[in-house]
């Protein structure tokens, strides 16, 4: 199927910041198929756990890293129809307000880039090898992982996998019919 | 030969250091043998023992405590993730 050599995958780990609307704005990649583009930006807040948080440190394991993120974006490049996904995380300091991470999903409707968005994200959480530590007033920590990002990345395995049963049975040519 | 290991956040401040090279203990062929024998160390590296919420990875791919390990290989040991 020659239509799946239009898509494109782009991962990054870097300290620089990005620009939201340069990386949602060429998510389509020159391709006429795509109707759809969803974004995720995930930003650093001022409050954790009750306490407040000055600035944040993220520590990754580089090499690993961007294999782990690319192992995501195939995953769901198996589950859904996609044409495009982005998937940019930084690393270092940041103070509140700052970016974090930038995921975005490009597909020929708008279910697929959706969902896909939200899986990338979700499966990201529990499975990238990033750790953030928080300066908050009291001194710095490390943060602890939550309960709820393991039930969030699970629920794409239950009940999730039979949404991803049903995109897969979205094939390529129904994608096309649909247009 | 020997195994290098890395350790990540909380997990290499606990313990004072990033990296080491091991040579591989005699008997030592999995993630979980390697947690055993690096937690008999004592003290801070008792964090390392079964039942801990550690996480490990073999050569970059993140394995669980049957994860087979051989000398040459990058084996990293960290706490949960915590980034997005």
């Amino acid at each position: 199927m020659s239509e799946r050599n239009s898509f494109h995958a782009r991962v990054s780990v870097q300290e620089a910041d990005f620009d939201v609307g340069a990386e949602v704005g060429s998510l389509h990649g020159g391709s006429g198929q795509v109707g759809a583009v969803a974004s995720f930006v995930g930003l650093v807040r001022d409050i954790n756990e009750g306490d407040g948080v000055t600035a944040m440190t993220l520590e990754h394991y580089p090499g690993m890293t961007e294999k782990a993120l690319e192992e995501i974006v195939a995953q769901a490049r198996e589950r859904w129809a996609l044409l495009g996904v982005s998937v940019i995380h930084r690393f270092g300091r940041f103070v509140p307000t700052d970016r974090i991470v930038f995921v975005g999903v490009a597909s020929a409707h708008r279910g697929e880039a959706f969902a896909a968005c939200e899986f990338i994200m979700d499966y990201l959480k529990t499975r990238a090898p990033f750790w953030k530590r928080e300066e908050t007033p009291a001194g710095a920590r490390w943060v602890d992982a939550r309960d709820s990002d393991d039930s969030a990345a699970a629920r794409w395995q239950t009940a999730g996998g039979e949404h991803a049963a049903e995109s897969d049975e979205l094939s390529w040519e129904e994608v096309e019919r649909r247009r | 030969m020997s195994v290098k290991l890395l350790y990540f956040a909380s997990l290499r401040e606990a313990l004072g250091r990033a990296s080491e090279e091991l040579g591989l203990p005699q008997g030592v062929a999995t993630v979980g043998a390697l947690r055993a024998h690096l937690a008999a160390r004592g003290e801070a590296w008792a964090a390392l023992a079964e039942g801990r919420n550690v996480r490990a990875a073999v050569n970059q791919h993140m394995v669980g405590a049957d994860g087979a390990v051989q000398a040459g290989d990058e084996v990293a040991f960290f706490p949960p993730v915590t980034g997005g």
